[in-house]
């Protein structure tokens, strides 16, 4: 069986892509990487630093992946496009993930914003992937003006909730025909490998790796977490029943007559 | 709108008998809320709550590692003028101290942020004495499109200015505030300010938010720890930071606990303010407001600012200097008060990555 993820006409080896906002140290980012086995890493526009290449993440994004810039710290479509094109400047691609925040209270995307950004960069060409709060007519109209992906929250950012927003989020992958990868909020393997069972085309992950007492243990855990969720998602996982349904039925003597 | 509202619901006699009431299950009540009221914080910022330092600690590390990472923003001052017209009794600035009074040129504006540049820092924070003779506008304007060239983030630290004024300012590329109230309390901060401009309480205390309302991208406000109780300025100073916040949500809003340092004049402060004060006032903060900044100076002494980084600190000033040209020509100029945290950046880079965090030389752009 041959699955395979494209986003924007390229493909994508590994459905974990990777967060890099908050670990301590940029060197550890390539061990991440390979332990993982990600493929797309997103880094913040606002730290890519082109003039001091020992302290720019961009740097330490190893050969093969796909770099994905973000938009972190824009608050309205206006900042959001113009940091997008900062970025592809500076050499970071064309990529990007759309973050237009204006909630320093809890960090959640403004949609509305969002959706004017994403119209005026996929028309210049970028490869766009907004991150939204999950929401069935935020995401069609995505879809309409030429988004690659959407990324709907699992949880606010950082908190390592979980799938708090799963029925949204179920609703999108029925609906939507983009990918739609999870973002935001996912802390554990398990939330990773549930998200990919109900047909998450991805899952970013930074906070629960940083926050690990052991990042490249966990970061290895996701990473196997996120291919076993995608397959037990192929294998098309059986019925779920109310009851027990007896292997040995206990009515089995019963015979037609 | 403005704060002054909020700060006189408050009268300060009503916090020596909150404080009186407080029992340790009101304090274990508090830790176990992931929200915090006004009165909440308060409730930290006890004598009470004392005993729970290390339980308050534990909490505000992971709340830190959950919002910031292990990360801490690093930035440096840089002084353009020390003329001032204002009397403040405890600062080396004022008028009627006598220093050498020196204002930067563009040039030598230029030749400091080359100086700074070559360690790295991206972030630059700038200041000025309260002079609008000496340093008006127009010079902080002119001061910032040479610093352009050279930093990524502009923060001015200079006297209240006009929403117009923070607008224009705002366009040209200046995107933080640092505003100092100096002291919350009123009676107080008008005995520390017998003559000058600065003498305007409300017109100080309404600077932020003029500034929110002109754009800037973010804002750190502060007592200066050492003029009157400690607790109650903590309060305020926090109580200001979740109203603007409150107000303007995609404003980035910090607070800087600074604390008295010896200065040309010789003030002595009227509190004495002890580490283990600063670390609750600290933790007390970020309880109350998990994502918001907290910035440490090199006022603090090296080993206390190390140990700061896992108790919620979020930004820390490296390679500082407090003379106006002092980079330029260290033997000039007089500082504003003496530095305590003499390391220059490359030390505290090594320094922050020994504690396993990383030095974050660039966190914004003005876009």
């Amino acid at each position: 069986m041959y699955d395979t993820l494209v986003i924007g006409g390229q493909e994508v080896a590994s459905r974990l892509f990777l967060g890099t906002g908050k670990f301590a140290s940029n060197s550890m980012i390539p061990e991440l990487v390979n332990v993982s086995g990600a493929r797309v890493v997103t880094v913040a526009i606002r730290r890519v630093d082109p003039d001091y290449p020992e302290e720019n993440v961009a740097n330490y994004i190893p050969a093969g992946c796909i770099q994905m810039p973000n938009t972190s710290g824009a608050r309205n479509a206006r900042e959001a496009v113009r940091i997008a094109k900062l970025g592809r400047a500076a050499g970071c691609g064309n990529w990007v993930k759309i973050e237009v925040i204006a909630d320093n209270r809890y960090l959640l995307p403004d949609n509305y914003e969002t959706i004017k950004a994403t119209e005026e960069l996929a028309a210049d060409g970028f490869v766009v992937l907004p991150y939204i709060s999950p929401d069935l007519m935020a995401a069609r109209k995505l879809e309409e003006v030429g988004a690659a992906a959407v990324m709907p929250l699992g949880a606010p950012i950082g908190t390592n909730r979980g799938l708090k927003t799963k029925e949204l989020i179920k609703i999108l992958i029925e609906e939507i025909s983009l990918p739609v990868i999870v973002d935001a909020g996912i802390g554990r393997p398990s939330q990773a490998a549930e998200a990919m069972e109900m047909g998450a085309a991805a899952v970013l992950v930074n906070t629960a790796i940083a926050t690990a007492k052991d990042p490249l243990a966990m970061a290895r855990a996701f990473g196997q977490a996120v291919e076993a969720g995608r397959t037990a998602f192929l294998a098309n996982p059986g019925e779920v029943f109310e009851y027990a349904r007896a292997s040995s039925p206990l009515t089995g003597f019963l015979r037609n007559e | 709108m403005s704060f002054y509202e909020e700060y006189k619901k408050f009268s300060s006699d009503g916090f020596l008998s909150f404080f009186n009431e407080l029992e340790d299950k009101d304090i274990r009540c508090v830790l176990s809320k992931s929200r915090l009221s006004n009165l909440d914080y308060l409730a930290l910022l006890s004598p009470r709550a004392e005993k729970y330092l290390e339980e308050m600690a534990q909490k505000a590390h992971r709340l830190t590692l959950q919002h910031f990472g292990r990360t801490i923003q690093l930035f440096t001052p840089l002084y353009l003028s020390n003329y001032c017209v204002n009397s403040c009794v405890y600062c080396g600035f004022q008028v009627h101290n006598k220093l050498v009074r020196k204002k930067l040129s563009p040039d030598e504006v230029n030749a400091e942020a080359q100086i700074i540049a070559g360690t790295g820092l991206k972030h630059i924070l700038i200041l000025t004495g309260e002079s609008r003779k000496h340093s008006p506008v127009t010079y902080i304007k002119d001061c910032t499109s040479v610093l352009k060239k050279y930093f990524t983030s502009i923060a001015i630290e200079v006297y209240p200015l006009s929403e117009q004024e923070y607008a224009d300012l705002v366009r040209i590329g200046v995107d933080s505030l640092t505003m100092y109230q100096e002291a919350y309390n009123e009676q107080v901060y008008l005995a520390m300010h017998p003559a000058g401009p600065k003498r305007d309480y409300q017109f100080r205390l309404d600077a932020p938010e003029r500034a929110c309302r002109a754009g800037i991208r973010s804002v750190n406000l502060g007592a200066l720890l050492g003029l009157h109780d400690w607790r109650t300025e903590a309060f305020f100073t926090g109580l200001h930071a979740d109203y603007l916040q409150n107000n303007y949500p995609d404003v980035e809003v910090s607070i800087s606990p600074p604390r008295m340092r010896p200065h040309l004049g010789g003030f002595t402060p009227p509190v004495a303010v002890s580490d283990k004060n600063l670390v609750q006032y600290i933790l007390a903060f970020r309880l109350f407001m998990p994502r918001g900044g907290i910035t440490v100076s090199t006022r603090e002494n090296p080993q206390l600012r190390e140990d700061l980084i896992k108790l919620g600190v979020t930004k820390m000033s490296a390679g500082s200097c407090t003379a106006v040209g002092g980079r330029t020509e260290p033997a000039e100029s007089t500082g504003q008060f003496d530095i305590s945290d003499e390391r220059d950046v490359a030390a505290m880079t090594g320094v922050i990555y020994s504690h396993g965090y990383q030095p974050v030389f660039k966190d914004w752009q003005t876009i």
